[in-house]
C-alpha cells in the first residue's frame, strides 16, 4: 500500500533522512521505531508531502506522490496525526472534527463518520461544544486521532502518539490502536515507546541516525540483543 | 448568532437616525469617513482577520479602486458606478499576482512582502505623469448632483452609500464565518500544516480570501475617489492607509464579525478629538494608534470587542477572536 522506496530528504544542507526505503500492506499495523533525532518526524512529513524528498520517490496504493502537496496526498486517503496534536484551538471539539470531515463534502458520510469517531473517544462527544485548548493531554491526543479518522483515511501516519502523556492515558489511547485497525485502516505508527509499539505491531523498522539499521518482525525485534541493550534497558 | 441579528438591527437603527442628529456638515463628514474605515477594516478582516494573514498592503486595492474608476471617468465618461466594477476586478487581478507569490511567506516576511508590493504600486502611479496625474494626481470632474455619476452635492448621499457599503461588508464577513470556507480559513490561521494534512487547500483558500478582500477594498477606494473629488498616491497608496486600516480591525478584534467595526467607531473619532486637541500636529493620529495599539496587544490581543464581550457577559463564539502573534 506504501512504498517508501530509497527516500532521502532534510533541511536545506542538512541531510537528515538518508536512503530510507520500507513498505506497508494493506491492513498491517507497522512501527517505526527510534530514538529522539533519530528522522522519524522528518519520513513522516516526507510520505505527507510537506518536506520533499530530494531522491527517491513515495508511492501509495500505486501511485507516485512527489510533487504532490500535502492536502492532495490526504485527498487520496492518507491522514496524519502529528506530534504535538496540532489542533486548531479556536474551535469547538467537533469543529475541529468537521474540518477533517470535510473533505468528503457529503454531510451524510460525515455525520456517519461523527458517530464512529465519538464512539469510539465517548469524551469527546460529551465535550463537543468546548474549545479544544481547554481539554487535557489525553484528549488532546483523542481529538488529534479523532480528526485524522473524518478524513476516512485508507492509511493512518501516527506520529509519536504517547509523547507527553501520562502512563495510563498512553494506555487508554494505545488501545484504541487495534479498533481503528479493525475497522479497515492500514497504521503506520511511529513511537520512542518501543515496546508498546512494537507489541501492537506485526513488522517494526528501526531508524537511527536517518537509516533504517534493523526490521523484521515485532518478535525478532522485541528479541534482539542490539534493540535491548539501546532501546529496552535489558 | 441571534445576538448578531440583534446588534445588527439596533446598529441599522441608529444608522437610520444619525443624519438627523448629526446635521452640520462637518460632524456628518466625520461619520462618513468613519463609516468608510468601518468597511475597509471588514474588507481587511476576511484576509487579515479570518484567514489571519497580516496583509499590510491594503492601500494598493484602494488605491486601484480609486484610480481606475476615476481615469475612467475622466477619459471614457464612464460613470464610475460601472468604474467601481471594474476596479474591484483589477484589485482581485492584484491580489493574485500579489498573493501567488507571497503566500508562500508566512508571519512577518508576508507582511512585508504585502507593504512592498503596495509601495511598488504607488511609486509606478507617481512616476505616471501622462496617464494618472503622477504625484500631483487627479481630479474628478465636478458635476454636481449626479447620482448616476456618483456624485452629489449633499453629504446625505454619501452617507446613504457608505452605509450600505458597511452593509454589504458585513453580510460577506458573517457569511464567510458561517460557511465552510470560513471553517478551512479559520483552520489555516490556527495551524497551517494540520490544515493542509486534513486536506484543506491552503493557498487556493488564502488566495480566494484575499481576493474577496481586495475587491472590497478597491470599492472603497471608488467611495473615497468620488467623496473627496481628488486623488493622489499618497492619499490612496499611502503606507499609512494600509497600516491605519489593520490596525483599526486588530483593536477591535480580528477575526470577529463587530471587531473590526468597533475598532473605526472608536479610532476614528478619537483621532478627529486628538486633531483638535494638538492643533492639527502632524503624527498626532498616528502617535495615538501606536499608543493604542500596544495598550490593547497588552491588555486584550483579542481586540475591544472581547472586552465588551466580558464586559456584557456574552460568550465568545468558539470562532471569534484571534490572538496576535
Amino acid at each position: 500500500m506504501l512504498e517508501i522506496d530509497h527516500v532521502s530528504s532534510g533541511y536545506g544542507d542538512v541531510r537528515v533522512l538518508h536512503r530510507v526505503a520500507l513498505s506497508v500492506e494493506e491492513g498491517e499495523i507497522v512501527s517505526i521505531v527510534g530514538a529522539n533525532g533519530a528522522g522519524k518526524t522528518t519520513l513522516i512529513r516526507t510520505i505527507m508531502g510537506t518536506l520533499p524528498a530530494t531522491a527517491g520517490e513515495v508511492r501509495f496504493r500505486g501511485e507516485r506522490l512527489s510533487g504532490l502537496p500535502p492536502h492532495a496526498v490526504a485527498r487520496r486517503g492518507m491522514a496524519q496525526v502529528m506530534e504535538g496534536r496540532r489542533l486548531f484551538p479556536h474551535m469547538s471539539v467537533e469543529e475541529n472534527l468537521l474540518v477533517g470531515g470535510d473533505i468528503l463534502r457529503d454531510p451524510a458520510r460525515s455525520r456517519r463518520l461523527l458517530d464512529w469517531v465519538y464512539g469510539m473517544f465517548p469524551r469527546l462527544r460529551e465535550r463537543r461544544r468546548q474549545l479544544a485548548r481547554s481539554f487535557s493531554g489525553g484528549e488532546q491526543q483523542m481529538l488529534a486521532i479523532g480528526r485524522a479518522l473524518m478524513t476516512a483515511p485508507r492509511l493512518l501516519l501516527l506520529d509519536e502518539p504517547s509523547i507527553g502523556l501520562a502512563p495510563v492515558v498512553v494506555k487508554e489511547i494505545f488501545a484504541r490502536i487495534p479498533d481503528i485497525n479493525a475497522e479497515g485502516v492500514t497504521i503506520l505508527l511511529v513511537e520512542q515507546d518501543v515496546r508498546r509499539s512494537l507489541k501492537l505491531s506485526a513488522r517494526g523498522y528501526v531508524i537511527e541516525q536517518g537509516r533504517v539499521v534493523l526490521n523484521g518482525t515485532s518478535a525478532e525485534l522485541l528479541a534482539n540483543d542490539g534493540l535491548k541493550a539501546a532501546y529496552l534497558g535489558q | 448568532m441571534r445576538q448578531d441579528r440583534l446588534i445588527g438591527c439596533a446598529a441599522a437603527a441608529v444608522l437610520a437616525v444619525l443624519p438627523l442628529v448629526f446635521d452640520n456638515p462637518y460632524t456628518l463628514s466625520v461619520v462618513i469617513l468613519t463609516l468608510l474605515y468601518a468597511y475597509l477594516a471588514l474588507s481587511w478582516n476576511i484576509i487579515g482577520g479570518i484567514a489571519g494573514q497580516l496583509s499590510l498592503g491594503h492601500a494598493a486595492y484602494f488605491g486601484i479602486g480609486g484610480y481606475t474608476s476615476t481615469y475612467l471617468f475622466l477619459t471614457y465618461g464612464l460613470s464610475p458606478w460601472l468604474g467601481m466594477l471594474a476596479g474591484a476586478v483589477l484589485a482581485s487581478a492584484a491580489a493574485a499576482l500579489i498573493g501567488l507569490p507571497c503566500f508562500r511567506l508566512r508571519g512577518a516576511y508576508f507582511a512585508l512582502a504585502t507593504l512592498a508590493a503596495a509601495v511598488i504600486l504607488r511609486v509606478i502611479v507617481e512616476n505616471s505623469h501622462e496617464l494618472l496625474g503622477g504625484p500631483r494626481g487627479m481630479e474628478v470632474r465636478l458635476l454636481h448632483d449626479a447620482p448616476w455619476y456618483f456624485q452629489h452635492t449633499r453629504k446625505e448621499f454619501y452617507y446613504a452609500v457608505v452605509v450600505a457599503l458597511v452593509a454589504v461588508a458585513l453580510f460577506a464577513n458573517y457569511a464567510v464565518l458561517r460557511s465552510r470556507f470560513g471553517y478551512y480559513l479559520t483552520a489555516i490561521r490556527n495551524d497551517e500544516e494540520a490544515a493542509l494534512a486534513l486536506g484543506v487547500n491552503a493557498r487556493r483558500c488564502k488566495l480566494q480570501a484575499a481576493v474577496l478582500s481586495a475587491a472590497l477594498t478597491a470599492v472603497g477606494g471608488t467611495f473615497y475617489a468620488q467623496y473627496v473629488l481628488f486623488i493622489s498616491p499618497d492619499k490612496v497608496f499611502g503606507g499609512h492607509l494600509s497600516v491605519q486600516i489593520a490596525v483599526i480591525c486588530i483593536i477591535g478584534g480580528r477575526g470577529t464579525l463587530w471587531g473590526p467595526a468597533l475598532g473605526a467607531l472608536l479610532l476614528l473619532p478619537a483621532e478627529e478629538v486628538a486633531r483638535f486637541v494638538t492643533g492639527g500636529a502632524p503624527g498626532a493620529a498616528m502617535m495615538l494608534y501606536g499608543l493604542l495599539l500596544m495598550v490593547v496587544i497588552r491588555f486584550e490581543p483579542r481586540g475591544l470587542i472581547a472586552l465588551a464581550r466580558r464586559a456584557t457577559g456574552c460568550r465568545a463564539a468558539p470562532r471569534a477572536g484571534v490572538e496576535v502573534a
